[in-house]
């Protein structure tokens, strides 16, 4: 039973607040954005930073249930809000398709080199010109992560056993 | 013309859109599921509207929040209602929520509609 204890620590060392692990739908969602609000709420959170917060993790959150990739044995994904002094973190991890690595890896690498008003430009362009895909998105939840949390999006692509790879994301929120 | 009235739910806005009346209003919150889906009766609404319109429409917009999908749809929205004679665009954010502001901001840039600013 010491996982227990050790799971306990690793959210304490990592002043998580909240970690879901499992599958991802509108409702999980839903109860997800309700349980971190009451948790802002309680704490007295200012309100921009709890819209700032809230709309990462709606993007953060649909992203994964429109986007997470069925990699064979293996549909879950994982989310969690860490709280610290300073700022909030909202992480993601969802499997992906090995062959869906690089075009995503350059998607994130381009607007981490954008400054706000090239991060402006390019959520123009993008409403402007695109379609609601087939799986509901519109292609601007990564901007609108970064544009919204106002610093770079943090990721990373863990190579997995079957030869898929574990996406990581990483949004940091200031805390005013 | 038939009145098209939405009730809001914790991911879907509250929607009144009413002509006899005059009010032309989207509020809440909107990151519904399927976005796409669910302003298509918005779009044919408006759609119907501008068949037969007012001599003018101010249109409301209270949003506390919406996703990127809701955007693309509210551009969709607004694209429709470009077509109209007379429309006038309110768009309302709470006072110290600077990214609705600026998303309203956005929005005029995007349509030929004027927009009037408001804050709650």
């Amino acid at each position: 039973m010491k996982y227990i204890f050790d799971l306990h620590q690793t959210m304490l060392d990592h002043n998580l607040i909240l970690v879901y692990e499992g599958e991802f739908t509108q409702e999980i969602t839903k109860s997800v954005l309700a349980m971190a609000e009451r948790n802002m709420d309680s704490s007295g959170e200012e309100s921009s930073t709890k819209r700032k917060v809230f709309n990462v993790m709606v993007e953060c959150l649909q992203n994964i249930v429109k986007h997470a990739d069925e990699v064979d044995h293996n549909h879950a994904a994982v989310f969690m809000i860490g709280k610290h002094e300073n700022e909030y973190i909202i992480i993601s991890g969802n499997p992906i398709r090995q062959e869906n690595v690089a075009s995503l890896k350059e998607k994130l690498e381009h607007i981490n080199g954008l400054d706000k008003d090239g991060l402006k430009t390019l959520y123009k362009d993008i409403i402007k010109s695109t379609e609601i895909s087939d799986k509901g998105g519109a292609g601007l939840g990564f901007v609108d992560m970064a544009r919204k949390s106002g610093q770079k999006l943090g990721f990373d692509f863990v190579e997995m056993e079957d030869g898929n790879s574990f996406f990581c994301l990483k949004s940091c929120i200031e805390r005013s | 013309m038939d009145i098209l009235n939405l009730e809001g739910t914790e991911d879907t806005p509250k929607i009144i859109l009413d002509k006899g009346n005059g009010i032309y209003e989207i509020s809440g919150r909107s990151l519904p599921e399927d976005s796409a889906e669910f302003y298509q009766p918005v779009l044919d609404w408006i759609s119907e509207y501008s068949g037969s319109p007012n001599p003018s429409t101010e249109f409301m917009f209270k949003l506390e929040y919406f996703n990127t999908a809701s955007s693309k749809l509210i551009l969709d929205v607004l694209s429709a209602l470009e077509d109209i004679d007379g429309v006038t665009i309110i768009w309302y954010f709470h006072e110290d929520d600077e990214d609705m502001e600026e998303a309203g901001e956005e929005f005029s840039e995007l349509v030929e509609i004027p927009f009037e600013f408001k804050t709650y």
